[in-house]
């Protein structure tokens, strides 16, 4: 009996610890490209608004769509845009509410390696790109990736491809690339957050993806930009459509967005990849977060607005220090105006 | 405690029901009916299960019939979906695990049973127990971090170099891929053909061994050549319900098998199995026949898991009654 | 029989028979040689900070795994709840009222549904649990691991139960107890130390668990209140964190693997030394 009152009283206690604290908590789960903004982002926010947290899970773009269409998280975030067929299955799924894409920061997907004795930047041709993901380019002595490095000695070995495992916008955003520089990536693989890989080992997020390569020697992938820059590894330079290597970078991937900014559609999903321009760096893209347009919590619906305003404002200065750009201004009074639509 | 049947006026339907709320009161009766309650509970969820995997993996079924476990395309934008893969990476490592475990199980349960004092038997058999009880992720950790380095300089080339020509040595070294997932199964395995081979080698009646001791056999061609074969059939259910767990297991797989969804003939290449695809795809399958092909798979493992453990079971049960009928 | 062949089968008998002792002290010396791994890799990671701090923002080091241990403890607790009282009452049904027909249904059940392999529990969890209620959950993943619980719980009890002596039974059936009262009052106390052990290890087989729990309770960077958010927990941390490129969560992860694999050993090890101690079999 007294083992039973024990068991109660320390059930209640429990209870009552985790019953104490009355935050309101907003769940969001996607994009792994822009979660180390993200959870920056939430942190800080979390400290100077101590009523709200948002717990975001960084599960892939793949899984945020998926999520925030099925209603178990109240936001999603992807790098991939949602294309018609899914913005219809929200729509189909919530009563007619819409969704909307917010861009929050520009960011990119850089060639990063592991090549023993190379710790330089390598030039990318987008064919040797296109040839290595393809496994058309087997070897990393290949003339293809050789012939724009002279100079750096790159070994005989067999190139160990890394990519996605999981549902990925930064897949989106490199098979965009690759289908609109290499026709025959474009008819066998496509552009997709999930693809049918010809060849590679798959990790799971931005995480599983530079883990890999990290710890396997002759490995490459691709990840953005802060994740190759936070674990030290080298990422090469990209050949982009005016003939120049470029290297990602605050100033590169601003340079992509530039004409976009002026003709940013309603909806603001577009693609900046292989964009025009001298400088740009061409696998850039902006990042989006995925808000319903309507919500039945009117303190979640508050809390959200309230959060895009601070990210559209103070939000948008700390983002260089984690290498990645900030919108450009037109974008941001774009969106300003977009979301006094969610109600 | 008799019930007092008292006298009832009325017709006879409503004396039933009196009858019934009389019984009611009856302690015991209020007792059977509540634990029959929790007794039907575990059926009821079972069935939910089986039922559930059943009509959400409807979909593919009707899409793609039997194709589905024979197609080894897996394209979600295609939404061309084939098992084929996963079947084909999950009988693999599953393979490589067992060729590694049963041997080593199987001598070291002859160890515990046959050799050891008791004492010594009983305290080993309560590590290996432990060892059983380790969760998979922590199996997972070690791999990544202890395994994949070790296949990539010790067992790759000890392997590729003088066999590279054989498919299965061929190819460059991932350190992930199916040979380092069926080390790590390996070891998550061990356990299980141990302590049922074990139980199994113990239930063997005395006068058998006896009998090849008299005849003049040694400790060894005793054990080997008739304790054994005596329990083989349970020895077998052990290798079943190894195979059952390996079968099912995830995190572990996932985390060093290279998450790619293509059939290789290479054991250093890497693969996918079928809970491992299922724990990174679930949660981001949009459209309804991605998902319900995730499920379709589920099914599958479920149906392949069952079948291995029934047959376990009867094995084994086979092999203990045997020893207890033949006396000893 | 000439005396090399003699010599010959004596030396290939001392030798496997050796072989077999190394194979079963290399079995052994695995499970000493992981918790070592894990002392020494974890064991040094371990401090207050661990225990009591929250997650850190993405590649800046420190922070704890405070969240996720009272996640795992939260979920485990509600687990049992669920799992333990449907194994425990349809085993004392199994035990002490069913006729042939009922009992091999239930047990082929429950053995059915012990053999399913952990992801499908997830996927089921899911459906019934995570979809109409919209929203992923600790109760969704107690669900899950309640229902891992129970095939044990279930058939411990039964046997357990069963081979409490007759004359116990007899002895309380003749001084007039009724069948329930019996079960209460006699039976079930005798067995108390089977059942228990039992349900500890279940409880230290579900602790372990990683799978289900990927898409019921998710993940949470910060503490959830209550039962219906999603909840960190510590196996999904481990996971998560081994997979990324980050030393300082590389280090975490040892060490949430040593707490968590301390853990279930504990477990493990209290259940057999109540068993081993015998049954509380009163003396005549």
């Amino acid at each position: 009996m007294n083992r039973f009152a024990g068991l109660a009283i320390g059930v209640l206690a429990l209870c009552a610890i985790v019953l104490a604290d009355n935050a309101l908590l907003i769940n969001g789960a996607g994009a792994t490209f822009p979660y180390p903004i993200y959870s920056k982002w939430f942190d800080v926010y979390h400290t100077n608004n101590p009523n709200f947290q948002f717990n975001y899970q960084s599960v892939g773009s793949g899984a945020g769509i998926k999520q925030v269409t099925e209603g178990t998280v109240d936001f999603g975030a992807t790098d991939g845009p949602m294309n018609d067929d899914q913005l219809k299955a929200f729509q189909d799924k919530h009563n007619g509410v819409g969704i909307l894409h917010f861009p929050t920061v520009l960011g990119a997907d850089v060639p990063t390696y592991n090549i023993p004795g190379v710790s330089g930047a390598l030039n990318f041709t987008p064919e040797a790109l296109a040839g290595i993901f393809l496994g058309k380019v087997t070897k990393w002595n290949d003339p293809a990736i050789a012939g724009p490095n002279k100079g750096i000695n790159l070994p005989a070995e067999e190139i160990i491809v890394v990519h996605r495992s999981d549902g990925s916008g930064t897949t989106y955003i490199w098979t965009d690339y690759l289908s609109k520089i290499s026709d025959e990536w474009k008819t066998k693989v496509g552009k997709g957050t999930s693809v049918n890989w010809p060849k590679g080992i798959g990790g799971k997020g931005n995480e599983g993806v530079m883990g890999s390569v990290k710890t396997t020697p002759n490995a490459i992938g691709y990840v953005e930009l802060i994740y190759a820059v936070q674990n030290n590894i080298p990422y090469g330079s990209v050949k982009n459509s005016s003939g120049n290597f470029v290297k990602a970078d605050l100033a590169s991937v601003t340079a992509a967005a530039s004409g976009a900014a002026k003709e940013m559609p309603d909806d603001f999903r577009v693609s900046i990849t292989n964009a025009p321009g001298k400088t740009a760096y061409p696998i850039s893209s902006f990042t989006w977060l995925l808000i319903p347009q309507k919500f039945q919590d009117g303190g979640k619906r508050d809390a959200i607005k309230g959060f895009l305003k601070w990210m559209l404002s103070d939000g948008q200065n700390s983002v260089e220090a984690l290498s990645y750009a900030k919108l450009p201004k037109e974008v941001v009074e774009k969106e300003k105006k977009a979301i006094n639509s969610i109600q | 405690m008799a019930t007092t049947t008292t006298a009832l006026k009325g017709a006879g339907p409503v004396q039933g029901s009196r009858s019934f709320f009389l019984k009611l009161r009856d302690g015991d009766e209020i007792a059977r009916l509540i634990t029959l309650i929790f007794a039907t509970t575990v059926v009821l969820i079972t069935a939910a299960l089986v039922w559930e995997l059943w009509v959400n993996s409807a979909l593919p079924r009707q899409k793609f019939g039997f194709h589905f476990f024979v197609t080894s395309v897996w394209d979600p934008i295609m939404e061309q979906y084939g098992a084929l893969p996963f079947i084909y990476g999950t009988m693999v490592t599953s393979a490589v695990a067992l060729v590694i475990a049963v041997p080593l199980g199987i001598g070291a349960a002859i160890f515990l049973a046959e050799l050891a004092p008791p004492r010594v038997s009983d305290t080993l058999q309560f590590f290996i127990d432990l060892l059983a009880a380790v969760p998979s992720v922590i199996y997972g950790l070690l791999g990544v971090f202890i395994i994949v380095p070790v296949m990539r300089t010790v067992i790759y080339p000890a392997l590729n170099k003088p066999f590279g020509y054989l498919p299965i040595f061929k190819g460059p070294s991932y350190g992930v891929g199916f040979m380092t997932a069926g080390i790590v199964l390996a070891i998550m395995v061990i356990p299980y053909i141990i302590s049922v081979s074990r139980e199994v080698l113990l239930s063997v009646p005395r006068d058998q061994r006896e009998a090849a001791l008299a005849l003049g056999s040694t400790r060894w061609e005793s054990t080997w050549k008739v304790v054994v074969p005596f329990a083989k059939t349970g020895i077998m259910g052990s290798i079943f319900l190894a195979l059952a767990r390996a079968l099912g297991e995830t995190m572990a797989v996932t985390m060093v098998i290279g998450n790619t969804p293509k059939i290789a003939a290479s054991l250093f290449a890497p693969g996918y199995s079928i809970a491992a695809v299922i724990a990174n795809e679930f949660t981001e399958a949009t459209g309804d026949l991605y998902l319900q092909s995730l499920i379709a798979l589920g099914l599958v493992l479920f149906l392949l898991t069952f079948i291995l453990n029934g047959l376990a079971r009867l094995l084994i049960v086979v092999t203990t009654q045997k020893g207890s009928e033949v006396g000893g | 029989m000439s005396s090399g062949r003699l010599r010959w089968r004596k030396f290939v008998s001392n030798f496997m028979l050796a072989m077999t002792g190394v194979c079963a002290f290399v079995s052994v010396l695995v499970l000493f040689f992981i918790l070592g791994y894990l002392v020494f890799n974890g064991g040094t990671s371990i401090n207050w900070d661990f225990f009591t701090k929250l997650p850190k923002p993405v590649g800046e080091s420190g922070g704890g795994m405070a969240n996720a241990i009272v996640g795992s403890g939260k979920i485990l607790l509600l687990a049992s709840l669920m799992g333990v009282p449907i194994g425990f009452l349809g085993g004392i049904y199994l035990a002490e009222f069913t006729g042939k027909g009922m009992a091999s249904v239930v047990r082929y059940a429950a053995d059915l549904l012990n053999g399913v392999p952990s992801i499908v529990i997830g996927i089921f969890a899911y459906s019934l649990v995570v979809l109409p209620f919209k929203h992923f959950s600790a109760y969704a993943g107690a669900f899950a691991l309640g229902i891992m619980m129970i095939p044990i719980t279930l058939r411990s009890t039964e046997e357990f139960l069963k081979s409490v002596p007759r004359m116990l039974r007899e002895g309380a059936m003749a001084l007039g107890a009724s069948k329930w009262k019996t079960i209460a009052s006699v039976i079930v106390p005798a067995a108390y130390r089977g059942i228990l052990t039992a349900i500890l290890l279940a409880l230290a087989r579900v602790a372990g668990e990683t799978a289900p729990l990927l898409f019921t309770a998710f993940g949470n960077r910060f503490e959830s209140h209550g039962w219906s958010q999603p909840t960190a927990t510590l196996p999904v941390m481990i996971y998560t964190y081994a997979v990324s490129p980050y030393d300082d969560w590389h280090r975490q992860a040892w060490a949430a693997g040593l707490v968590l694999l301390g853990l279930v050993l504990i477990i493990n090890i209290l259940a057999r030394t109540i068993l081993s101690r015998g049954f509380a079999v009163p003396r005549s």
